[in-house]
């Protein structure tokens, strides 16, 4: 079955890609081996056939020929069909193959294979660097990826069901999307909460359950001098002042803190206790990571923080 | 496309259309480098030449508009009616081309910026319309670690140079010293890693650079033995071997983050947003730690000595406050 259907569609475009003329269904049909008999099946797999190949991106023009009076045609331009002429030089040719290599297994790894494969195709030699390099990989291990992806590039609404951060149930949220961004990792979706009637960001790692489109392609506008890289840069990130604190610390332990540390004293709070000084400024987040070293560091100051480290401790032993 | 499993119909046509140019642009090209170059089996590759050859249409005459032949493992295309050249690229090819180029271009210690910046204007103008999509994705990975640290790195590795390194190892809260020969820097789920030939445990390591205390480029060569294998970054840095302990996790919805930040093998919904997750481990060291600072926002439920020594490593820390 399907080596017939690979059969009819590289026979269909041939013979499209040869006429400069618009061929009708008619013709079509004549020429092109393995359409069926009765006309009404044909038209059905013919109307299939044309939808497949321009899914495939392959420019098929309807029309009819100047000065006929005839039924509508079809064609393929050879100008649209055609990868322009395009030349690499050696080292832009490497950096192409790298540059593949980035959605490896990932929602558009096919698609930068394919899009490699078209480039060498126009006779690019693939280089392998000679120089070792800087790999980055993107993975799109969310489910949500893929249909966000074809929203943004269709420009089409979607709805979701989305989980914020520390909810206990999900919610629907109806989102005209602008588009997706990865930050160190992490991706997420800027757009348009319809419902909240402005702009959001959500992180597709919250989202649960399919995603579905809620409008025809080309639905969505994209507000001009949109940037979605901000908008998830700014998103959460409201910073905060800076703010002292005192430790004491064993000596030989808490690298961690001691990384970032201001002043580092050995012995200097008492036998055993080395004093180290830093800052922080989210006295929740800090406050967690001097808990994860459990009886080796000490808050001194301040008095908050020193609080907020037993109330978590506590809760380890509630 | 690139020959994973079976091809759809459509997948199998896109390489045909490929295929013939492919031959074209180069004259005369071997079996075996074209089967490779495609990614498919030499015999997947003389059925794709078959299929090209025996096309033909049967009206106003019957013709074969292609010609080839693939004598003695070299394949030659005589005629190729008006397949002479590849279709352009479509939105998600030229997208996931232009989306790693950016993110190559932006790296910290990207020593091929120029290239990336002339290939990328190269590619925007092939694709036109197809690559205007590609502006509605944005990357931005700095590696979570510093410029200055990736950029030192780089710059030994462009000169082959070994790096003598301070190494911080969490789990075990120690600061290391090693020599290490570079081999790449990868960059995954966001988090900058040096590859490299680690001198003290003779064995390739992963060394995230935002815990590296300190660097200094050695005058020594850099020396990779031939032996040493390049990990496999895209089956995931998360190894699971025999001798691991799987840990069980109770996390509310505040520790819910633990799920997504490390591999877990089972998860299961507790209801009110609560979950259960079960990690895998060589170490219990950095689970202890990390109980620790989940406080009741996650809890160990198993294995039990487990749970029972992360309580007296509580009730001991907070002894320090009484």
């Amino acid at each position: 079955m399907s080596k017939q259907k690979t059969e009819r569609l590289l026979s269909l475009v041939v013979c499209l890609l040869s006429s400069r003329r618009y061929l009708t269904a008619g013709q079509i049909r004549a020429a092109v081996p393995g359409y069926p008999e009765s006309f009404d099946a044909f038209k059905r797999m013919f109307e299939r056939d044309k939808d497949e190949l321009r899914e495939l991106g392959i420019p098929l023009e309807t029309g009819t020929n100047a000065g006929a009076e005839e039924e509508v045609g079809y064609r393929i331009s050879r100008q649209a069909y055609e990868l322009p002429e395009i030349m690499f030089e050696p080292d832009e040719a490497a950096v192409l193959g790298l540059a593949a290599k980035v959605w490896q297994r990932a929602e558009l790894g096919g698609a930068a294979a394919g899009g490699l494969l078209k480039l060498r195709a126009a006779g690019i030699e693939a280089e392998e660097t000679a120089r070792p390099g800087i790999e980055p990989r993107l993975t799109t291990e969310d489910a949500s990826f893929g249909p966000l992806w074809r929203a943004v590039r269709d420009r089409r609404p979607v709805t979701f069901g989305y989980r914020a951060a520390g909810r206990e149930v999900a919610q629907q949220r109806s989102v005209e999307p602008w588009g997706v961004v990865n930050r160190n990792g992490t991706w997420y979706v800027v757009g348009f909460d319809v419902e909240r009637g402005e702009q959001r960001v959500f992180r597709l790692s919250r989202i649960e359950g399919q995603v579905s489109f809620a409008g025809p392609a080309g639905s969505v506008v994209v507000p001009p001098g949109t940037d979605v890289r901000k908008a998830v840069r700014d998103w959460g990130a409201a910073p905060l002042s800076s703010r002292p604190a005192e430790l004491k610390v064993r000596p030989g332990t808490g690298y961690g803190l001691r990384r970032r540390a201001e002043a580092d004293v050995p012995g200097g709070a008492g036998q055993g206790w080395d004093l180290v000084r830093t800052s922080f400024s989210d006295a929740g987040w800090y406050a967690d990571q001097i808990a994860s070293f459990g009886a080796d560091v000490v808050v001194l100051e301040p008095v908050d923080l020193r609080e907020a480290v037993i109330r978590k401790l506590k809760g380890v032993l509630a | 496309m690139t020959g994973s499993g079976r091809p759809t119909a459509t997948g199998r046509l896109q390489r045909l259309l490929a295929l013939v140019p492919y031959v074209v642009n180069r004259k005369v090209v071997g079996l075996a480098d074209t089967a490779e170059a495609f990614g498919i089996s030499e015999a997947d590759l003389v059925d794709d030449l078959n299929m090209l050859w025996c096309v033909e249409l049967r009206s106003p005459d019957p013709y074969c508009p292609i010609d080839l032949s693939y004598e003695g493992g070299e394949i030659m295309v005589t005629e190729a009616e008006s397949m002479y050249r590849p279709l352009r690229l479509g939105t998600d090819e030229a997208s996931a081309l232009l989306i790693g180029l950016r993110l190559l271009a932006e790296l910290p210690g990207q020593q091929d910026r120029s290239a990336l910046h002339r290939t990328i204007a190269k590619l925007e103008a092939a694709a036109g319309e197809a690559a205007v999509v590609s502006e509605q994705v944005a990357v931005h990975m700095d590696g979570r670690a510093p410029a200055e640290t990736q950029a030192q790195v780089a710059k030994a590795l462009a000169d082959g140079r070994r790096l003598h390194m301070s190494y911080y190892v969490p789990g075990r809260d120690e600061a290391t010293e090693r020599d290490v020969d570079p081999m790449r820097i990868v960059v995954v789920q966001g988090r900058a890693y040096l590859e490299a030939w680690c001198r003290r445990a003779e064995a390739v390591r992963l060394f995230r650079l935002d815990r590296v205390i300190a660097l200094e480029s050695l005058d020594v060569p850099a020396e990779v033995p031939t032996t040493a294998e390049r990990v496999d970054v895209d089956s995931g840095l998360f190894r699971p071997s025999a001798g691991d302990i799987k840990v069980e996790f109770e996390l509310s919805p505040a520790a819910r983050w633990v799920a997504e930040y490390y591999p877990c093998e089972e998860r299961a919904d507790l209801g009110e947003g609560r979950l259960k997750v079960v990690l895998r481990t060589p170490d219990t060291r950095w689970v202890r730690r990390l109980a620790l600072r989940l406080g009741e926002d996650g809890r160990v439920v198993a294995p039990g000595e487990l749970a029972d020594q992360i309580m007296a490593d509580a009730a001991q820390a907070l002894a320090q406050y009484s």
